[in-house]
């Protein structure tokens, strides 16, 4: 099933589940259903309860926050994940603040899903990875959907608690075919489950035991698939051997999975879309180089895009995000 | 940050009043024009000790006072019940005391305590007790507030939302955005604008443009215009505009033009001395005061001054 589709479903299995669970967002309504397609047919069978907005993402958010505080599940979707500038005020001193400040008294559940990234030609204002600006942020989980991961069980493990949360979904994903673990593997490559803290996955990919990868790759969202099929490819024509490590929520980190392969390999390279400069991938390396300083073969290695607007046109485009190629140079460095 | 730092405490929206004081919100079957003498007149020592104790170096950080604006949140409260919600802002005191009439949960709060009504975290601005929030972000709050006006639509109840802003909150874009959203999705919210005349330091005339009254107009919010500190007055303004938003026909506005008699914040204050002397005669605790037998006034003015002793003792020695 495409990831577009398994999101829908599980945004409909959420409905059914709970009559706490509200839509909210721009043009979701049938028969548009999302500017994506994700809400497609959700509001004609829960009328009242997915609600087309108008232009207006700070209410957006801000309205989950009320409907949060008031014991609803508000899901939010904010149209681009570059939009999400206009309800950084509300995350960052409303949603996430309440709880604390609050000592406890109050929580304020909000989901926000957000498709993000570049890839499609849509310029500089509707192709970011603007996540790594929420990483970080106390009390504020960011989680990153993947072809890896299934849909219904994140959601299902995010209605489950109380903290508000950043999901992104990267807008190439959509179209593409989910590819779950299934009796430990994952196509001809060994799956290995973490659950991390409150039920949310991480799944480690490798075409051989763990004791035989010579470096570990660290990535979420779509950067998790094109690693997976660079790795995929130097597994079988060049028995080149890498472990990939793909968590669900990218903040705050469960650090175990990351660790465990680390551990073993010695060498961790860490992708991510964003733009490079006080990224994900720089907070990892800090953090794993600590841990396992002088252990290491060498220094952690971080891929991101290049620090510059992203430009509509599809050559300019290609020169400055991470790209399949550009994945697969960050690949062999490590692997060398 | 660790997976440890996420939180995940119990939802307690349920409104119930947590620890009322009933020498600030009066004992029940107080005459009216007494109850309402009583809370204002509280409201204001409570402030003038506020601002006292961080004279004496009791307090840390910063504080708003509402001394001047207390007829405005004794008004409104005449007329919510429990399944009412109230949001307010950085100026919340007087409306946290009028909803909640818990004096010690917020003098314990101000000072930093873990007996305060959040443990000290909050502080001044940031106040939650059932049905009562607040925090202090200019604008901020308003969609917070849709949201609970949005819930206790979808309960189906009768309940309504306020939300108390300020003159200078109106130069805030998000403002905008859920005025459309409340009226479009007919929200049973009710948008308190108390016009103090100052934003901070800047006078109205120098931040408005246009009329106050026609930003909420151009939405189909009907507005309910007072200018007075009279609370009777105001009491009975605050009836009407509550009553039609509970009829869940939409959001109404009252827009109060009064006026804050102290600074800003703490020792802020540039404006006019002709024009802060002039509006202490319209004192909204002398209105009132001089409608009660003078010994009715001196009794109640005798049992504030020694809760709020027995309040900030208490706070004091923890």
């Amino acid at each position: 099933m495409i990831a577009a589709r398994a999101m829908g479903d599980a945004l409909r299995a959420a409905l059914e589940e709970d009559d706490r669970v509200i839509l909210l967002g721009e043009d979701l309504t049938d028969p548009y259903g999302g500017a994506f397609k994700v809400t497609r047919g959700l509001s004609t069978d829960f009328p009242g309860r997915v609600r087309s907005t108008p232009i207006s993402e700070a209410a957006i958010a801000g309205l989950s926050a009320g409907l949060a505080l008031s014991g609803y599940r508000p899901i939010a979707e904010i149209m681009f994940g570059d939009f999400l500038t206009l309800c950084f005020d509300q995350i960052v001193n409303h949603i996430s603040k309440y709880e604390a400040m609050y000592n406890g008294k109050a929580t304020c559940p909000v989901i926000i899903r957000t498709p993000s990234g570049g890839g499609r030609g849509y310029g500089p204002t509707h192709s970011q990875s603007l996540e790594k600006h929420f990483l970080g942020l106390p009390y504020l989980r960011v989680v990153a959907s993947s072809l890896f991961h299934d849909p219904a069980a994140i959601l299902r493990a995010l209605l489950a608690q109380h903290s508000p949360v950043l999901l992104i979904e990267h807008k190439l994903l959509y179209p593409l075919h989910l590819m779950l673990p299934a009796g430990g593997r994952i196509e001809g490559d060994i799956a290995e489950e973490h659950v991390c803290a409150d039920g949310l996955p991480a799944v480690s990919i490798r075409p051989v035991p763990r004791k035989d990868c010579s470096f570990t790759v660290l990535a979420y969202g779509y950067q998790a698939e094109l690693a997976r099929r660079v790795l995929s490819r130097l597994a079988v024509e060049e028995e080149i051997f890498g472990e990939l490590v793909i968590p669900s929520q990218i903040s705050p980190l469960d650090w175990e999975p990351i660790d465990a392969s680390v551990k073993a390999t010695r060498s961790l390279l860490v992708i991510e879309e964003g733009v490079e400069g006080f990224t994900w991938g720089s907070e990892v390396a800090a953090r794993i180089s600590a841990r396992f300083f002088g252990e290491l073969r060498r220094p952690v290695a971080t891929a991101a895009s290049d620090c510059t607007v992203i430009p509509a046109s599809k050559a300019l485009e290609a020169e400055m995000l991470m790209t399949p190629e550009r994945v697969e140079r960050a690949i062999r460095k490590v692997a060398a | 940050m660790t997976a440890d730092t996420v939180l995940d405490g119990p939802n307690v929206a349920a409104p119930a009043r947590d620890r009322p004081d009933v020498r600030l919100v009066g004992a029940p079957g107080e005459p009216r024009a007494e109850r309402l003498y009583r809370r204002m007149r509280f409201i204001r020592r409570f402030e003038e000790n506020v601002l006292d104790l961080f004279e004496r170096g009791l307090l840390n950080g910063t504080t708003h006072a509402c001394i001047g604006q207390e007829a405005d949140a004794v008004a409104i409260v005449e007329h919510l019940g429990d399944h009412d919600h109230m949001f307010s802002n950085h100026r919340c005191h007087g409306h946290f005391l009028a909803r909640t009439g818990d004096a010690f949960g917020l003098i314990a709060e101000i000072m930093g305590k873990p007996e305060g009504v959040c443990g000290g975290i909050g502080g001044s601005q940031h106040l939650c007790a059932p049905g009562f929030m607040s925090n202090g972000i200019q604008g901020g709050i308003v969609p917070s507030a849709a949201g609970i006006a949005l819930a206790k639509q979808l309960d189906g109840g009768a309940g309504v939302s306020v939300v108390f802003i300020g003159d200078g909150t109106l130069g805030e874009g998000t403002t905008y955005e859920t005025l459309n959203l409340a009226s479009l999705w007919k929200l049973p919210l009710v948008i308190v604008l108390e016009d103090n005349g100052w934003a901070q330091s800047t006078p109205s005339r120098a931040n408005l443009a246009g009329s106050m009254c026609d930003r909420f107009a151009a939405f189909g919010i009907p507005v309910f215009e007072i200018d007075s500190t009279d609370v009777e007055e105001l009491e009975a303004v605050a009836g009407r505009a509550v009553a039609t938003a509970r009829t869940q026909e939409g959001p109404v506005a009252t827009v109060i033009h009064t006026y804050r008699l102290c600074h800003h914040s703490k020792n802020d204050d540039n404006r006019p001395v002709d024009e802060v002397a002039a509006r202490w005669a319209l004192d909204p605790i002398e209105i009132q005061g001089r409608r009660l037998a003078p010994s009715a006034r001196a009794a109640i003015d005798t049992a504030v001054e020694s809760a709020l002793r027995d309040v900030t003792d208490r706070a004091l020695s923890l």
